[in-house]
């Protein structure tokens, strides 16, 4: 599923980085340890994380990942919302906790498990 | 005795986020031109830069102690600071086998091993700006082994903050004391973390740009701007102590 549709799934607002929303979502990863998410996020996967700090985005960038969701009602601040904006990295931004954002995600089909 | 504007977390052009005018000459300059009378280079998981910084310190006039900011596997923030060059990269020894990855200057900035004279030495290749996989408490440990203060950095953060990442102060924590970030101010601070395992709270630049130099500092009053003396005003000990 492309990040536009499941942004529009989601009901979740963009803060930055909207043209990088063609991307494909092929999976999904929840975590705010950095160093957790650069060992093993996959390429392609939508991010879930409370973590705003413009690190973010360097991660995303290094792992390929397709979009950050912002849990918590969690704001990004300046540097990392320019960051997102030049590099493509889709931001966006949930008043849900982690747990409920993944449960979605999940539904929608991002990530099952092949039984 | 006398007093010591100290500003003991000023990061290098080696740190991968810090600007490439702040090698180690021109932090010396910029200190003493901000009335400092010590300071600590501190630089993500190594020492490289501090040799550089010491010469240059000794030949300007300005003492200048051997640190580290240490990232520990929860992602907290911890600065190291020794009186020798020696015992920090002892310590940088122990983090780098810890420490997995390539920087990607691209992403997250150079890292310029500098001499005193400005002159490049090298560019470190290692992933600076990742997390030491070793537990919080075997870091401090280990820099307290080989005589070094340690400092949780920036505890008011919302990120790489003790606080943020673990919710509290460690009781078993062998710390020397909190420090408290520019951005959060002097009256807040007292409020929000005063008396925290009653610790006391200190306040360095975390400068990575030179104009962030010395704002703020501290100011210790000591015999002599070593780590031991240091130690000794964090406790209140025979005199010496934090304004």
């Amino acid at each position: 599923m492309k990040g536009a549709e499941l942004q529009k799934l989601l009901g979740v607002e963009v803060a930055a980085g909207a043209r990088g929303l063609e991307k494909e979502v092929t999976s999904g990863y929840c975590g705010d340890l950095l160093s957790d998410v650069m060992a093993n996020a996959k390429e392609g996967a939508i991010w879930v994380t409370i973590q705003s700090h413009q690190n973010i985005v360097a991660v995303a960038v290094l792992k390929r990942l397709a979009a950050i969701v912002l849990a918590n009602s969690r704001i990004p601040d300046e540097e990392t919302r320019a960051k997102a904006e030049a590099e493509g990295i889709p931001i966006l931004l949930s008043a849900l906790g982690a747990y409920q954002i993944a449960g979605r995600l999940y539904e929608l089909g991002i990530g099952r498990i092949e039984a | 005795m006398r007093s010591f504007r100290a500003d003991l977390h000023i990061h290098s052009c080696l740190s991968p986020c810090a600007d490439l005018e702040m090698s180690p000459r021109a932090v010396v300059e910029a200190s003493l031109a901000r009335g400092l009378d010590v300071i600590a280079l501190c630089d993500h998981n190594s020492a490289e830069n501090v040799g550089a910084a010491m010469r240059a310190g000794f030949r300007e006039g300005l003492h200048v102690l051997a640190g580290i900011e240490m990232c520990s596997q929860e992602e907290v923030h911890l600065l190291a600071i020794f009186d020798r060059e020696e015992q920090a990269l002892r310590l940088q020894e122990t983090l780098y086998r810890h420490l997995k990855g390539t920087n990607r200057p691209e992403l997250f900035g150079d890292q310029i091993v500098v001499n005193e004279d400005d002159e490049v030495v090298f560019f470190n290749d290692r992933l600076l700006i990742g997390a030491v996989q070793l537990e919080l408490g075997r870091l401090v440990e280990d820099a307290r082994r080989l005589g070094g203060l340690v400092i949780a950095s920036h505890i008011d953060r919302p990120a790489f903050s003790l606080l943020s990442q673990l919710g509290f102060v460690p009781k078993d924590l062998a710390l020397d004391g909190l420090e408290i970030s520019r951005y959060q101010d002097p009256e807040g601070a007292r409020e929000r973390f005063q008396g925290l395992q009653g610790l006391p709270l200190l306040t360095f630049s975390d400068a990575h740009f030179l104009k962030d130099i010395g704002n703020p500092c501290s100011t210790f009053f000591l015999e002599a701007p070593t780590v031991e003396e240091i130690r000794m005003a964090l406790r209140g000990e025979q005199g010496r102590h934090l304004s």
